[in-house]
């Protein structure tokens, strides 16, 4: 028996209306739990791409895949434990600090790669982009200084190297224009 | 694929429309209004019968349908023509039809589109929506319907112009027949339906990426299934739904044949295999004879076809056949591990599968474990209503037995939802697929009798039976005077025990027999049909009962018999929900159920 994690999932589908909400209509029924999701335009034409974090085990991934892959207009779903994957997610933290803690808040920054984006006299804003805990990392250093406000992309995930593509089924559409066509 | 499509026939009264070719070749398109367009696909897709209901939004769709060779069936409620559709789509194979307008119309239909979703039944529900441009303004008669079904149809789609019409109910039919089917609403707005646009005759093919519903078993679980079923000792097949659908009856009887397994059905899988083989078991689950139960808990293999471990049919996982390896033919990934972990998985379409299987199993006899079976049986028939010793009274386990005596067997019967309904699939022995149709997934009230005019309209030869309680007949039973409009024959045997029976049964086992609103008063359901100028025929005693079901037979017309039966009657037996599927609670031995105080009715 597998526990439950984290798993993030890539689902390609056509942009269509209504895509977006059969896919969480698909997650509310059966009663899984979006950790995050995020929807967006890929390289192709016509062909948006998710990113979907969840709990899962082994045999509620798999069968999250095979009811994806009932929605009609979802093209191709991967599981990205299965593969090495790159995943990221992007927070703006704004921290309530002025001018006499500015320059620690700065260091803390430095060390986490994130970058101060906008000072203002009573607050300032840090980008950060990394894996959900080396922001959860910063986020726990910033706390002492005053978070007023946090807003995250969710995150979004890319196979490594070129394995990926070559395992889309040959229905996938081609990245020119004459999909657009179709 | 989409087979080829027949064109245009001239003797169809089509509207002569000009179209810019020159007069001999064969126009390549023609221009059509979108409302004609829906015909002319319907057409094309070989759709000859439709259920339906008029209103606004539909009216350009209504209109151009007196000129297209089409029977509408004016229903009296919508859900009866989503339910009829569906008997259409269950009795025949084919692809059911309903129409239906924007906002109530659209939302009477919720109940049979969700009955047809859980059983897999394919289905093409077209609406009416409010106009293009008043989408989103809360206009009258507007109700988002996409938004409404999708989760209770395979896929849905809203049409906002006249060119989209064409390919999106193609798409549609392609999608709700193939793979795994299912009911497809297509919604179109009235200025779609208004506007005219070229309409290219020859069908281009439906091109969706994304969807395959052909899968494959893999050669390599083949070899274990096969290696499997050639090493148990106490197997049993468990037949599904997917028999029926996938048209496998003769394999699954070649596989047993050969492998001497003796076959349990799932309520829907009934027919699938012929109840009078030897080796046929009966159905399982809650409502499963004994020894089917206890057989299905001995067993050491489960082979599975094209069912989904129903939790009317496993009772607790927990202890659901905990010696049994478990093989699992079936069409969607999706169920796969989904209620009950198996040790093979056979993903495809079940007939396929089983071609791959039947030559390659060991040709032998199970005959110590069909013995050991048959000897379950033995307490089940001290137990059972028709060895006890009549008394004259009329139990419903009566009518189906006689009934089935009567029709030979052969009858296309059609049941609700209730103790009727299991007292059907335990006494009528169907041999032959496609010939019980009954609301398994979601179990409809309401269902039988418009299923059953929609299966009598797709199979005109077919002697139809309906079988229903008196309570699921008052929810459908205006379609009494859609079957005299249609001046269709169908026999409907109203089980009438002046209860919801089956809620009753459950208040009388769990509840201290607190019948809390399950009494039911019911009219006078022979003057009910001849308000319907139809035939009603009662029966209080035994004795009536061949009698009136042959005074039915002989009758023209839609026959209404109102069978008052013994009013606490139980089935049994029976696994309570969420209990071990060897916890039956049985018939009590030699005693037949008092007498009870019947109320009037
Ligand atoms: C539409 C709908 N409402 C409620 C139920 C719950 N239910 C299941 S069986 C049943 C009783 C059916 O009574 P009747 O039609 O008289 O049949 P009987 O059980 O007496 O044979 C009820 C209320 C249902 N299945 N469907
Ligand atoms: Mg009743």
């Amino acid at each position: 028996m597998s526990t439950s994690t984290l798993r993030t999932f890539i689902a390609y589908v056509e942009d269509r209306p209504g895509v977006l909400n059969r896919v969480t209509s698909l997650f509310r029924r059966r009663g899984y739990n979006i950790e995050s999701l995020t929807v967006g335009r890929t390289e192709r034409e016509g062909v948006s791409r998710m990113t979907l974090v969840m709990e899962a085990d082994d045999d509620a991934a798999l069968r999250l895949e095979a009811n994806l892959y009932k929605l009609v207009n979802v093209l191709w779903v991967e599981d990205t434990s299965r593969a090495q994957t790159v995943i990221r997610d992007l927070a703006l933290i704004k921290v309530g600090v002025g001018a006499a803690d500015r320059a620690q808040v700065m260091q803390l920054c430095d060390v986490f790669r994130a970058r101060v984006i906008d000072v203002a006299p009573e607050a300032l804003i840090v980008e950060i982009t990394g894996t959900g805990d080396k922001i959860e990392g910063l986020v726990d250093v910033l706390r002492p200084f005053k978070i007023l406000e946090m807003v995250r992309t969710g995150a979004v995930a890319m196979l490594r190297s070129s394995e990926e593509l070559a395992l889309r089924p040959s229905v996938f559409p081609k990245p020119t224009s004459e999909t657009a066509a179709a | 694929m989409r087979t080829a499509t027949a064109t245009t026939d001239s003797a169809n009264a089509a509207p002569v429309l000009k179209s810019d070719g020159d007069s001999d070749a064969e126009p390549e398109s023609v221009m059509r209004t979108g409302a004609q367009i829906v015909w002319e696909v319907l057409r094309e897709e070989g759709v000859d019968t439709i259920f339906g209901y008029p209103g606004g939004c539909v009216m350009p769709m209504y209109d151009a349908m007196l000129d297209y060779p089409i029977r509408h069936v004016l229903v009296r409620h919508e859900q009866g023509a989503a339910h009829m559709a569906d008997g259409f789509a269950r009795a025949s194979g084919r692809t059911g039809v309903c129409l239906a307008t924007s906002g109530p119309g659209a939302t009477n239909l919720v109940t049979g589109i969700a009955t047809a979703m859980l059983d897999s039944v394919p289905m093409i529900c077209i609406t009416g929506q409010v106009p293009s441009h008043l989408l989103g303004s809360d206009a009258f008669q507007e109700t988002d319907i996409t938004g409404v079904t999708l989760p209770i149809t395979k896929h849905n789609y809203l049409v906002t112009t006249a060119e989209e019409i064409a390919p999106t109910l193609r798409e549609a039919f392609y999608v709700a027949r193939s793979g795994r089917p299912g009911p497809v609403l297509v919604d179109i707005t009235k200025d779609a339906q208004q506007a005219s646009c070229e309409f290219v005759l020859e069908p281009p093919p439906v091109r969706l990426p994304g969807y395959r519903p052909e899968l494959k078993a893999r050669a390599l679980d083949l070899e274990r299934a096969i290696a499997l079923i050639d090493a148990a000792e106490r197997p049993v097949i468990l037949a599904g739904h997917g028999i029926v659908k996938s048209e496998a009856t003769e394999l699954l009887r070649e596989l047993v044949a050969r492998t001497g397994i003796p076959v349990a059905c799932t309520l829907l899988g009934l027919g699938g295999f012929p109840a009078t083989d030897p080796l046929a078991l009966g159905m399982m689950g809650m409502h499963g004879e004994a020894w089917v139960n206890k057989a299905i808990q001995e067993a050491d293999l489960l082979i599975a076809l094209g069912m989904r471990f129903d939790d009317r049919v496993t009772g607790n996982l927990k202890n659901y056949a905990p010696r049994a390896k478990k093989i699992h033919a079936e069409l969607d990934p999706s169920e796969i591990n989904k209620n009950v972990k198996v040790d093979v998985a056979l993903v495809g379409d079940v007939k396929q599968t089983l071609a791959s299987i039947v030559p390659n199993v060991a040709t032998r006899k199970r005959a110590p474990w069909v013995a050991h079976i048959e000897a379950l049986k033995g307490d089940t028939a001290v137990r059972d209503i028709q060895t006890m010793p009549h008394d004259g009274r009329l139990f419903a386990a009566h009518v189906m037995h006689d009934l089935w005596r009567i029709t030979e067997g052969n009858a296309l019967v059609v049941t609700d939802v209730g103790q009727h309904q299991m007292w059907e699939a335990q006494y009528y022995k169907h041999d032959h697929p496609r010939k019980l149709i009954t609301s398994g997934g979601l179990g409809t009230m309401g269902f039988a009798l418009p299923a059953a005019l929609g299966a009598r309209l797709a199979m005109p030869n077919e002697e139809v039976w309906v079988i229903v309680g008196d309570g699921g007949f008052q929810m459908t039973a205006c379609e009494l005077s859609t079957c005299a409009q249609e001046e269709a024959k169908i026999n409907i045997a109203v089980i009438n025990n002046g209860y919801l029976g089956m809620v009753r049964q459950w208040q009388e086992f769990f509840y201290d027999k607190r019948y809390s609103a399950t009494p039911m008063k019911s009219p006078d359901f022979v003057k009910l049909a001849e308000a319907h100028g139809l035939t009603g025929i009662r029966v209080t005693r035994r004795e009536e009962v061949a009698e009136a079901v042959k005074r039915a037979r002989e009758t023209p017309g839609t026959v209404v018999i109102d069978f008052r039966v013994e009013a606490e009657d139980s089935v049994y037996p029976m696994v309570a929900a969420g209990a071990d599927l060897h916890d039956m609670i049985r018939r009590p031995v030699a005693v037949v159920p008092e007498k009870a105080a019947k109320e009037t009715l």
